[in-house]
């Protein structure tokens, strides 16, 4: 009888925590990834995204006094586990989740109806649907900051200025070694439209995944003689691609990854192959930035860090978390000027903020992130809000920026967002916001 | 078609099947010793690789690290012999290989665990970089590792085979394979032989894990490499080390000229016939897999491997 | 006692001849299908529906034909998962490409095309076996993902691959939301299980057992075995191929090709294993532990680090439940190796007696 109570209460114990969930506070899933391939990205952004929480809330008491609570779930950047997590975790907390970060492209395109149906905005910041930066067909997705084909339109940019000039791209020939999945074919149609447009060359060669073995690869782009390799790989493609561009004796400088390519846990592995490697970013390294090193402050000095080795705190994944979570922070901000400060919001509210999110050079210099994170303006009709990258190439023990912001192509990539956006409302039955007639 | 470029494909694809048949020999021991199909072999390379690389990164020697290494995967040997195997001495050969697999994932669990899952450069002294002589005269290149691995595998093939032929346990072992019941009424000790498989096992993991840890870094990715290697072993039969390495060869060769000729030779083509965009690439992932589907049609048992014999 | 036979007189071939001639199950299947049909709909909530009910019908759907070609025929296959996008993508294009198609004939036809592809990948069946033959349909498994990668038609030219499943109409009725999609999945696997269970009790389910046991022997008795082993082929693949277009329809809702890799072929694999090899009760158990042991795991872990007050590393516990998940897989098979079917047999054989000892 004893032994049944104990059990029977600490089950209770176990399960109750949501009744003792205090009123005054906002509820954010963390559901990521710590095993797997992809685990030093998932580890890393996790750490950056919810020690800026944290600190938010010793340093600042949360937003206007409402603190922000989390829950942490296993995807394995598995489709049908990052669905469950968000299944379970979507009604926790007083107004439910706030909104949801699910860190990988497949898992994006399987909440996108369940989110819009549930009222929970989904970021996918610098990943994800390209062609959800329309907001009048995506109202709850927000592929922050840049998406793919802002980025490449960036890079293209980028080589440009390089060659000094966008005219002087005409007939220079340029690899996209790809990631054979969704991800990775996601900018074969943006490249073929700037070739058309610049006169450049562009062979689209796939690795298979996971993309340990290029050697036929490297072989055809040593015939090739490309002038830039685009390199959009992801886990152990871009070690691989970088040791494979050495063994088939081609610059690595000529090389330009995108951001799922360009952290430190990308390039390490390759050793010397990697040096001097040029990955693009939407964030930087560096723990000397304020935002972080407040982390330390507020967070690490009183051992609640997440990162079990302190030196990853300000590397590059690290950082982007950091950057995911000062959005979410910003966004609750912004809907509790609307809807009510010091209250918790519901994800509704929290779209709307996320909509009409705006962080200048002064709020970011106000944040302690001037130069770690751009400028960013949020609007009905662009759920993108940045369009920046910069440049940085690998010396051997840190990332070096080499480029200011370089601005996308948004006269490339608007009509090719409208259009994508345009398909799938028809698809899906769905009609377009009017952005002019809302608030 | 540039002779030069496809000699090039070939040779680059020879090495590259050399490195799949170092990780195809470690199933072979395993299977010629005790009839397990050991899918857990990819994870004991990359558990290997790993502990490896950690203990170097922790300022342990080298070659002190080496032995440390070679003592774990001694032990995690034993223990899988001891606590898997040998509950499930008489269960069907489906059993074993379902046994393995759930292996598999307490030791990608295991390895992450103890030592984190961040990605690790491996250096073994030999630098991934075209031989400079052969590319100044005829163009081609050839990298300096890829020589380096090829000789690493004759090495080991060599040594395994003085093993097998001239030392007492090598013929235990050979006895064993033949025949478990002979091998015990000839009074050979079996619980003790196959531990020192699976430790033997455990010793070409390392091997293997340096080599492509070497090649590609060392993260969890590695565990896919026993995937390549099933091909390999599909051709070369399960038994037998020679075929591994003949295998090797052949799955590596033909992956790669098949992977570089097969969309220039056939894209166009196809286009013409289904009036769209028809672009063949990719064809890596599976080539492998339907040559060796192809040979087991002729030969069901493998070049080398032991007939398949059915009695009713 | 509670489970006896005796008294339970049959007296026409029909009554001889049906699925459950035990008085004691019939009770059970129709609670059973009451509970499910009625009960569930009432009680549970839309979490429920959509991240666990759902997904463990569709699994063990797919675990069914894993069962049918592994467990009944014998013919061991890692490609499952590769059979379920087939089923996927075809019921997406035949819903796209032909207008006012019904939803139902979509998932028909879209087995039918899996089997297709089940015969031509089953033929190596006829010449090869066990190991080999499971490393070969491995082929078939990275084929099919590279096709279904590489061709755009099959995704609608989208620049990703990944389709978006449409509407489920059926005769003018909308199935919307996670409950309705649910009663729609139950309907679509109860139909399917009792059509399994009725196979494997006919001529067809005795040849595959033959065939599994001893196949030379059941070709000396005369067993077609060419005809027997790719027709196990091809109902398997009916089997998964539905289950994959439940999987993007009612489930998910957009699939890439990359969502049915290798690693989904071993999960069904480990479903049967756990469940109970060449029995159709096993297919629903199995799915059921490995749908739900992760979340068991997570939930606990969750709870634990609540009332100690420390916080494990995520890092941590994700590793350790996949050791936890390798440690179980291998715990049964040493411990049953007939699965969590033959446990509960034996539980029925207990049933017998019971509450008396003989």
């Amino acid at each position: 009888m004893n032994r049944t109570t104990i059990a029977i209460a600490a089950a209770a114990a176990v399960f109750s925590d949501g009744a003792l969930a205090q009123a005054k506070e906002q509820f954010v899933p963390h559901n990521y990834y710590w095993v797997g391939p992809f685990a030093p990205g998932g580890t890393g952004i996790a750490g950056g995204a919810i020690d800026y929480l944290n600190m938010i809330n010793a340093r600042d008491g949360g937003v206007n006094g409402v603190k922000f609570t989390g829950e942490k779930c296993e995807t394995e950047y598995n489709n049908a586990r990052g669905v469950e997590c968000y299944e379970r975790s979507k009604n926790k907390g007083p107004t439910g989740a706030t909104l949801i970060h699910p860190l990988s492209t497949g898992i994006t395109y399987s909440l996108i109806d369940k989110g819009t149906q549930d009222k929970i905005p989904i970021l996918s910041v610098g990943y994800g649907r390209a062609d959800a930066s329309d907001g009048r067909v995506f109202p709850y997705v927000f592929p922050l900051i840049t998406n793919y084909w802002s980025q490449n339109t960036a890079k293209i940019k980028f080589m440009g200025q390089k060659a000094g000039g966008m005219d002087k791209l005409k007939g220079k020939k340029i690899v996209n070694l790809y990631h054979d999945s969704a991800y990775g074919k996601e900018t074969i149609p943006v490249l073929d439209v700037q070739a058309k447009k610049y006169g450049f060359e562009v062979t689209h060669i796939a690795v298979p995944s996971p993309g340990n073995e290029q050697q036929a690869q490297w072989l055809q782009i040593r015939q090739i003689q490309p002038d830039w390799v685009i390199l959009r790989g992801w886990g152990v493609m871009n070690p691989t691609a970088l040791k494979a561009a050495q063994r088939s004796g081609f610059a690595r400088d000529k090389i330009i990854g995108v951001w799922w390519s360009g952290a430190e846990e990308d390039v390490i592995p390759a050793g010397e192959a990697a040096k001097g490697y040029i990955a693009a970013g939407f964030n930087v390294s560096g723990a000397n930035y304020p935002v972080v090193q407040d982390i330390m402050k507020h967070v690490y000095a009183k051992g609640k860090g997440e990162m079990e080795d302190k030196s990853r705190v300000g590397s590059i994944y690290y950082n982007r978390g950091v950057v995911f979570s000062m959005i979410t922070v910003e966004a609750v901000r912004t809907a509790q000027n609307r809807f009510g400060k010091g209250q918790p919001m519901t994800g509704e509210q929290v779209r709307w903020g996320l909509e009409n999110l705006v962080i200048d050079e002064k709020r970011l210099k106000e944040l302690g992130a001037t130069g770690f994170m751009q400028p960013l303006k949020v609007s009905c009709l662009d759920h993108e809000g940045g369009g920046q990258v910069k440049f940085q190439q690998w010396d051997g023990k840190q990332w070096k920026v080499i480029s200011d912001w370089i601005s996308s192509d948004q006269s490339i990539v608007r009509p090719m967002v409208e259009a994508s956006a345009a398909q799938y409302a028809k698809e899906k039955g769905i009609t377009p916001r009017d952005c002019s007639k809302e608030k | 078609m540039n002779v030069s470029f496809f000699f090039e494909v070939l040779l680059g694809g020879l090495l590259a099947g050399v490195m799949y048949s170092l990780v195809a020999i470690g199933f072979v021991l395993i299977y010629k010793a005790s009839g397990v199909f050991n899918f857990a072999q990819g994870a004991m390379v990359f558990f290997a690789a790993l502990t490896f690389v950690s203990l170097v990164e922790r300022g342990v020697n080298f070659w002190f690290a080496l032995v440390i290494t070679l003592a774990v995967m001694v032990v995690l040997g034993i223990a899988t012999e001891k606590v898997v195997l040998r509950p499930l001495v008489n269960q069907p050969p489906i059993t074993l290989f379902m046994a393995t697999i759930g292996l598999t994932f307490v030791l990608e669990g295991l390895s992450q665990l103890v030592w984190g899952s961040q990605p690790h450069g491996l250096e073994l002294g030999i630098q991934d970089v075209p031989m400079e002589s052969l590319a100044q005269s005829s163009g081609i290149f050839i990298s300096q590792f890829d020589l380096f691995a090829a000789l690493v595998a004759g090495i080991l093939v060599a040594v395994l085979a003085l093993f097998f032929q001239y030392t007492r346990i090598g013929r235990a072992l050979r006895a064993v394979a033949d025949d478990h019941q002979a091998a015990l009424a000839v009074g050979i000790p079996l619980k003790h032989i196959w531990a020192i498989v699976w430790a033997v096992a455990g010793f070409v993991a390392l091997v293997a894990g340096l080599m492509w840890g070497a090649r590609n870094g060392v993260q969890y990715a590695l565990t896919f490499i026993a995937l390549k290697a099933l091909p390999v072993l599909l051709i070369g039969g399960f038994e037998s080390v020679p075929g591994a390495i003949l295998g090797g060869l052949i799955v590596g060769a033909s992956e790669k000229l098949a992977e570089v000729y097969v969309p220039q030779m056939l894209n166009a083509p196809l286009t013409e016939f289904f009036g769209g965009a028809v672009n063949l690439q990719g064809i890596e992932s599976w080539f492998a897999y339907v040559i060796a589907l192809l040979f087991l049609l002729v030969r069901p048992q493998g070049l080398f491997g032991e007939k398949i014999i059915d009695r009713v | 006692m509670l489970y006896r036979e005796a008294g339970q007189f049959r007296s026409t071939y029909s009554e001889d001849q049906q699925i459950f001639p035990i008085r004691q199950d019939r009770i059970a299947i129709g609670l059973l299908l009451v509970v499910a049909f009625v009960v569930v709909p009432l009680v549970a909530n839309q979490y429920w529906f959509a991240a666990i009910l759902t997904p463990f019908l569709i699994f063990s759907l797919a675990a069914l034909g894993l069962n049918i070609l592994t467990g009944y025929a014998g013919q061991l296959s890692l490609g499952t998962a590769a059979f379920m996008a087939v089923g996927a993508f075809m019921a997406y294009n035949f819903e796209l490409r032909i207008p006012g198609m019904p939803i139902l004939v979509s998932f028909v036809l879209a087995g039918l095309c899996a089997s297709a592809v089940g015969i031509v990948f089953g033929l190596p069946s006829l010449r090869i076996k066990g190991f080999y033959l499971a490393v070969a349909t491995l082929a078939c498994q990275f084929f099919v993902l590279w096709a279904l990668q590489r061709f755009g038609w099959f995704s609608n030219f989208s620049s990703s691959g990944v389709i978006t499943a449409g509407k489920i109409e059926i005769f003018g009725y909308v199935f919307q939301t996670a409950a309705e999609k649910y009663l729609l999945t139950l309907g679509i696997v109860t139909v399917l299980a009792l059509a399994a269970k009725n196979l494997m009790r006919s001529e067809t389910g005795r040849a595959f057992m033959a065939v599994r046991d001893m196949d030379v022997a059941a070709s000396v008795i005369g067993i077609p075995i060419m005809r027997t082993k790719l027709l196990a082929f091809a109902i398997s693949s009916f089997y998964c191929g539905v289950a994959g277009a439940l999987y993007a329809f009612c489930y998910l809702g957009t699939v890439e090709p990359e969502a049915f890799n290798l690693d989904l072929s071993f999960r069904i694999l480990f479903m049967i294993i756990i469940g109970g090899v060449g029995s159709i009760l096993g297919s629903f158990i199995g799915a059921a532990f490995i749908t739900l042991l992760p979340i068991l795991l997570s939930v606990l872990f969750g709870g634990f680090s609540h009332l100690l007050g420390v916080e494990i590393p995520h890092a941590w516990i994700s590793n350790i439940e996949l050791i936890i998940f390798g440690s179980l897989i291998v715990f049964f098979l040493i411990v049953e190796p007939h699965g969590l079917a033959r446990l509960w047999q034996i539980s029925k054989e207990k049933l017998r007696l019971w509450p008396f000892p003989h």
